[in-house]
């Protein structure tokens, strides 16, 4: 080797760049197809908005029959899905990174399923509405995941994942005993907690979830360092002086970000579950929390698209088209070996 | 003595002890092996020393304070570990990993600086693997991954330097080789190096200073040639040996005996 020569530091500051240029280049087109997908929802599909209609109306302007469908249907469902798909993505690989277990997502393990499951307790027996529920949701979410880890342990194997598909299979049979208890009314609101749907997307939701977005992503951004260190496993970690701690407030965090996305769109299935290995596969391998946010903001405006206007006739719930891309997604991590590598 | 165990007592929660009440002083700036029979505690030692376990009774010091009471972080700047078979994060190219190692002398807001570039650079140099520094470490060999872990934990800059079985799954040749970069160390930069071992003719020849534990407690301290002898490998590891000088180092060789070879008297066997 001819490494004599060269200024060892210089190789160093080199060798650190390639995985950085990379992970610009994967955030970059990501936010391109992102930009892309969003202005294909707001403006094609069953109803056409011209370029300069959408910003006229944007200004202001009202224009009858493309104003009402563009401020109450198009461009609200585009923005939660938006939204939602960042915090679901960002949960999602916190959960896959902190755990090294790429089945340890939110969603898999039932946390989703514990918002909801708060969520419609609270409306068919506790008669609450409107913003108690968010607040129930979040409640079940974090009581979910607390009974997990207290059940499965601090290791975050197969064990974990067990856990977390019993407790779902549980909170599911909780849901459907309260279904039948409901009356319709109640049974309509209870509906939206359990069906994944960007279908009554409203402003005063979006509000709520980019609310909690700008509260809990610093917050993520912040430990997103320790979070680096927490991926080389418990032993390193703690010896590189970052203990437990930040691993449980990660997993907070992320708790927190599923918790409020279910509360604005339902748990769409496998959103929080596919953004981080998508992520990855683009990032060389590599785990990155920016890149699995915007591939969940993809999935989730992309699947909307599909859902909308793919099947002609019926307007399908978001969580339908998700959910049959997941399944296959799933059945390839679990024949590819890549699920449960554990520490 | 920066590092010492005071009647530490170690376990796994429940009432199993598995060190039970241990004193012993880690000598500075030496190399430190501590060898023993499988289930002996050497590895529950070594991880109570690195503060990985809360000590169920009993403390370890470094720098005159218990370490269990001394912030994490602080701690990192001081000791740093290499812990049984690491596994490194998928996809993660050796500048990364090695670069982790950055963490305790980076403050939360802190961007990575031109200091942090050269503890990288000199911790490839040492561990030679500089020409390795943008490979992904999945695709390395199993000697030169372990070489960059050690470089990770160099980058630490770390007095004090406890490695947990390093050699394991080394062939014999990456063993001496690793061995040998932890000598190095020891001679270049005065770290002083604490390691659990299971190969004792190894043990023998590189360790300055010898620890043997049997059943949770130190049967013997000492230099190797002191404690490296037939009794004591009876004792320690039950195992029926001989002992003679190492050709090459002059230090302790054993040579097992096992139940298909009658024991023969070598002209060069060590008395007890």
């Amino acid at each position: 080797m001819t490494v004599q020569s060269i200024d060892p530091a210089a190789v160093v500051r080199s060798a650190r760049r390639a995985p950085r240029r990379r992970l610009i280049a994967v955030a970059g087109g990501l936010g391109a197809i992102l930009f892309g997908l969003f202005a294909l929802r707001v403006l094609v599909g069953d109803y056409i908005i011209t370029l300069p209609d959408f910003f006229r109306i944007l200004g202001g302007e009202e224009i009858p029959g493309a104003t009402f469908i563009l401020m109450e249907s198009k461009l609200p469902r585009a923005v939660l899905a938006v939204l939602a798909g960042v915090a679901f993505g960002t949960a999602g690989a916190i959960f896959q990174s902190t755990l090294r277990n790429p089945l340890a997502s939110p969603d898999m393990l039932g946390i989703s399923l514990g918002a909801s499951a708060a969520a419609v307790f609270s409306i068919v027996v506790l008669s609450l509405n409107g913003s108690a529920l968010p607040v129930a949701g979040v409640v079940g979410a974090v009581l979910t995941a607390l009974a997990i880890r207290v059940v499965a342990g601090s290791d975050g194997g197969y064990r974990l994942v067990l856990v977390g598909v019993t407790a779902a299979a549980g909170l599911i049979a909780v849901i459907q005993y309260l279904f039948t208890r409901a009356n319709e009314y109640d049974a309509q609101l209870a509906l939206r907690w359990i069906t994944g749907s960007l279908n009554s997307a409203a402003w005063p939701t979006i509000r709520m979830l980019l609310a909690g977005l700008v509260v809990l992503l610093p917050l993520v951004a912040w430990t997103v360092k320790s979070q680096r260190v927490l991926e080389l496993g418990p032993d390193v970690a703690s010896a590189l002086g970052v203990t437990h701690r930040y691993a449980d407030m990660l997993l907070l965090l992320a708790v927190l970000l599923c918790a409020l996305a279910v509360a604005a769109t339902g748990p769409v299935a496998f959103v929080a579950f596919v953004a981080g290995p998508i992520a990855r596969v683009l990032n060389g391998g590599r785990t990155t929390l920016l890149g699995a946010a915007l591939v969940g903001a993809v999935v989730m405006v992309g699947a909307d698209y599909v859902a909308a206007y793919g099947f002609s006739g019926t307007n399908l719930p978001v969580g339908v088209v998700t959910g049959a891309f997941g399944a296959p997604f799933l059945l390839w991590l679990l024949a590819s070996g890549r699920a449960g590598r554990k520490s | 003595m920066r590092l010492a165990a005071e009647s530490v007592s170690l376990g796994y929660g429940g009432d199993a002890v598995v060190v039970d009440e241990v004193s012993l002083e880690i000598p500075d700036g030496l190399t430190t092996v501590i060898v023993g029979a499988n289930g002996c505690g050497k590895s529950t030692l070594l991880r109570g020393m690195a503060r990985l376990l809360r000590p169920m009774s009993g403390q370890v010091v470094l720098d005159g304070k218990a370490v269990h009471k001394q912030p994490t972080r602080a701690v990192a700047k001081t000791l740093g570990l290499m812990p049984q078979s690491p596994i490194a994060p998928e996809g993660i190219t050796v500048v990364d990993l090695v670069g982790r190692g950055r963490q305790p002398h980076r403050g939360a807001l802190q961007r990575w600086s031109p200091d942090d570039d050269a503890a990288v650079a000199e911790a490839l140099e040492l561990t030679n693997t500089l020409d390795l520094a943008d490979r992904v470490v999945d695709e390395l060999s199993g000697g030169q991954r372990q070489r960059v872990w050690v470089a990770m934990a160099l980058a630490q800059k770390t007095d004090l330097l406890l490695l947990d079985e390093p050699t394991t799954f080394l062939d014999v040749a990456h063993q001496i080789d690793l061995l040998d970069l932890l000598h190095g160390l020891r001679s270049s930069r005065g770290t002083t190096v604490v390691m659990v071992l299971h190969d004792l003719n190894l043990a023998a020849r590189y360790a300055d200073h010898l620890i043997a534990m049997s059943g949770g407690k130190v049967a013997a301290t000492g230099k190797p040639s002191e404690v490296v002898t037939v009794d004591r490998v009876e004792e320690v590891f039950g195992l029926e040996a001989q002992v003679i000088p190492d050709p090459v180092s002059g230090t302790p060789l054993v040579v097992p005996i096992g139940r298909h070879h009658r024991p023969v008297v070598h002209p060069h066997a060590q008395g007890a």
